[in-house]
């Protein structure tokens, strides 16, 4: 097991210097250089050999990418264009919406989506299963940012069940802590902030989920359908065992891998999702972040950041899911 | 292997053994004395050589094809995608006006917030410039079709050019590749394309094309070099070298044409989530800016977004047509995967 352990870290380690090196080439290769772009229209020729010198631009490509992978390991990423800010702390204030928005989305999808796929498989070939299916389909097929606009128009404008965007409602005193806005208020005690953060959160997240429901319903039927033909299966019902001991131990359990594989994937998927979904709620996290630093005039030290730091959160994840095999099948350690 | 009565009948078509006749002649000849033994292991031999006999003699392809024909959700799907290749064809023939040329009639009441909807002249209304917004749709198809096939086919052409070198190079050929798909896969999928459509110092059709081609060339590079890696080992290759067949003509005539099944079963879905992906980036500002453009996923990423409030119209037209098209090719997609590979039917 431990070696296991220590051949996936090395894989995630030349994977990263593999990525550095890409955005390396790619910072380099970005029209009109990163001078202009770090420049814009200030730039004159003056401006911009005092910046090559500053940048260390006139130096050998190699000692140049040994600086850049320096900066990069103390975790200084320069300041934002846009805003002049240090990058590390603009991502900083972005990151914990994010997160919040992600998990949220992982929670619906994981908690409806495995009962669903269950209950698929269980029911299979009967309207249950065929609705189920067809929900699947329809929600890969959907752009989502048009999903989002569908909701919120039928939701809020409409209905006025939900607020229409942002985090919170203003004038709703929330004290900061974590800065996941649902955690903060229940900390604080502050449970009029917490609920009003969570009534905000549930369209945005329900968007998100979209995609990650439909494929873990699919794969956690799929799985279950594999498990249920089995002989083991079989074995416990012919021993009289409780449909529930049946249903935990002996089905669930064994078509979990598959899914929690996909479940480790589909945080691209999220990452992927929150650039449209924040868009659609302004919601204010990385994925408002992205937009901004391309689209507002393109700022490179945060897309360069934010790049590394999609990848890292991407690789991470699924090495725990990888290594969370281990727990959740045993025969796995042996091997 | 070559003696007579232990080799099935290859071959013989399904119709020439009913099962009936042939349970009831083995009970038929059951108490009968040894003459007959003869009789009833015969008929048994053909009651396993029907069961054998979808396997040989048809060829992957046309057994495969057979199942799709019978499968409803392909034949929904392939209707879908025939449907749209035949508007995108003839859209010039079916579009009632041209798609870029604004109209006085609409554009005398188009305001910011209200554009004309429906009338007998225009059955879809307007679009926010004063063109006919029917025309804009069915010209549509054509430029959806082209992105997301273009798209598909870059990425197919390069992953499979990846793909086929790690395969068939193996060793350390192999591991560089891989570890450059990993890093390529390491981004998520709209994350890599929007950093790709950055570098182009500004966006176009083809920006979001090549963007978008670019994520999936990992994908297919890794299916390919998979199942390319799994016939290395398999015996028509270990056959071929025996015979002395050139390691090149091995890779191209023996292992890319059987790994490729697999490769094509994604193409078709990625035709889906290409389309998609490509209204996201037009969603995001980074699409096509070419305001005379029609392409549904433009139509619903700019103005659909821009003026959802005002006329929602403009973006359910276009965002159901995309749902479709996805859907038409995910279903295509998933039939095939099951016709190629039966196993994987639920």
């Amino acid at each position: 097991m431990l070696r296991v352990i220590v051949r996936r870290l090395l894989q995630l380690v030349v994977t990263l210097i593999g990525l550095s090196a890409l955005v390396f080439v790619w910072l380099r290769n970005l029209p009109g250089g990163p001078i202009e772009a770090l420049l814009g229209e200030r730039a004159t020729p003056e401006r911009r050999a005092l910046l090559v010198k500053a940048l260390g631009y006139d130096q050998p490509i190699l000692v140049q990418y040994a600086k850049f992978m320096q900066r990069l390991l103390t975790g200084d990423f320069g300041n934002s264009i846009r805003s002049g800010d240090p990058v590390t702390e603009v991502i900083g204030r972005a990151f914990p919406a994010t997160i919040e928005l992600a998990a949220a989305a992982m929670i619906i999808a994981i908690g409806l989506g495995v009962p669903l796929g269950y209950l698929a498989a269980r029911h299979r070939g009967r309207l249950l299963d065929n609705l189920s299916i067809a929900g699947t389909l329809l929600g890969i097929s959907i752009p989502i940012f048009f999903l989002g606009y569908l909701l919120k128009d039928v939701f809020t404008q409409n209905m006025h069940w939900f607020p229409p965007s942002g985090r919170i409602s203003t004038g709703v005193d929330n004290t900061d802590v974590t800065g996941f806005f649902v955690l903060d208020g229940l900390l604080t005690r502050e449970f009029d902030a917490a609920g009003d953060a969570l009534w905000h959160l549930i369209l945005p997240a329900l968007t998100l989920a979209t995609i990650p429901l439909a494929v873990i319903v699919r794969i956690t039927r799929a799985s279950v359908l594999d498990v249920l033909n089995e002989d083991f299966v079989r074995t416990a019902e012919a021993k009289g065992l409780r449909h529930k001991t049946i249903r935990g131990r002996h089905i669930l359990r064994n078509a979990l891998l598959p899914v929690v594989t996909t479940i480790g994937l589909q945080t691209g998927a999220l990452l992927s999702g929150a650039v449209l979904t924040e868009r659609v709620y302004n919601w204010g996290g990385l994925g408002t972040l992205i937009y901004n630093s391309i689209s507002g005039g393109r700022d490179y030290p945060v897309l360069q950041a934010l790049i590394l730091l999609a990848a890292l959160v991407f690789v991470v994840v699924n090495l725990l899911v990888d290594l969370s095999y281990a727990f959740i099948d045993p025969r796995v350690r042996v091997r | 292997m070559s003696d007579p009565i232990t080799r099935p009948v290859v071959g013989t078509p399904r119709e020439s053994v009913d099962p009936a006749a042939v349970e009831e002649k083995r009970e038929g000849t059951l108490p009968r004395g040894l003459d007959r033994l003869g009789e009833r292991k015969r008929a048994r031999l053909e009651q396993l050589a029907q069961a054998t006999a979808d396997k040989g003699g048809v060829s992957l392809v046309r057994d495969a094809f057979r199942r799709l024909r019978r499968n409803p959700t392909a034949i929904v799907g392939a209707s879908i995608v025939a449907l749209f290749i035949l508007v995108a064809i003839f859209a010039p023939l079916l579009a009632p006006h041209d798609p870029a040329q604004r109209f006085d009639e609409l554009t005398k009441n188009l305001t910011v917030d209200n554009i004309p909807g429906a009338s007998s002249e225009f059955p879809l209304g307007s679009d926010p410039l004063g063109r006919d917004f029917l025309s804009r749709m069915i010209h549509g198809s054509r430029q959806t079709l082209f992105v997301g096939v273009l798209a598909t086919l870059i990425g197919l052409a390069l992953g499979v050019l990846i793909g086929a070198i790690a395969g068939a190079f193996g060793g350390w050929v192999d591991n560089i590749l891989m570890r450059f798909t990993d890093v390529m896969l390491a981004l998520p999928a709209l994350l890599l394309a929007i950093s790709l459509v950055a570098m182009a110092s500004r966006s176009s059709q083809w920006t979001v094309i090549l963007a978008v081609a670019i994520v999936n060339v990992p994908i297919f590079a890794r299916l390919l070099r998979g199942s390319m890696l799994a016939q290395r080992e398999s015996d028509h290759v270990l056959a071929a070298r025996a015979l002395g067949v050139k390691q090149g003509s091995i890779v191209l005539r023996h292992m890319l044409p059987n790994a490729m099944t697999a490769v094509i079963v994604q193409a078709t879905l990625t035709l889906s989530t290409a389309i998609l992906e490509a209204a996201s980036l037009s969603f995001l500002g980074l699409g096509d800016p070419d305001i005379n453009r029609a392409e549904w996923g433009l139509m619903l990423g700019v103005d659909g977004q821009r003026y959802f409030e005002v006329r929602p119209e403009l973006a359910y037209y276009p965002a159901v047509a995309i749902i479709v098209v996805a859907l038409g090719f995910t279903l295509l997609g998933e039939g095939m995967r099951e016709a190629i590979d039966p196993k994987s039917r639920r």
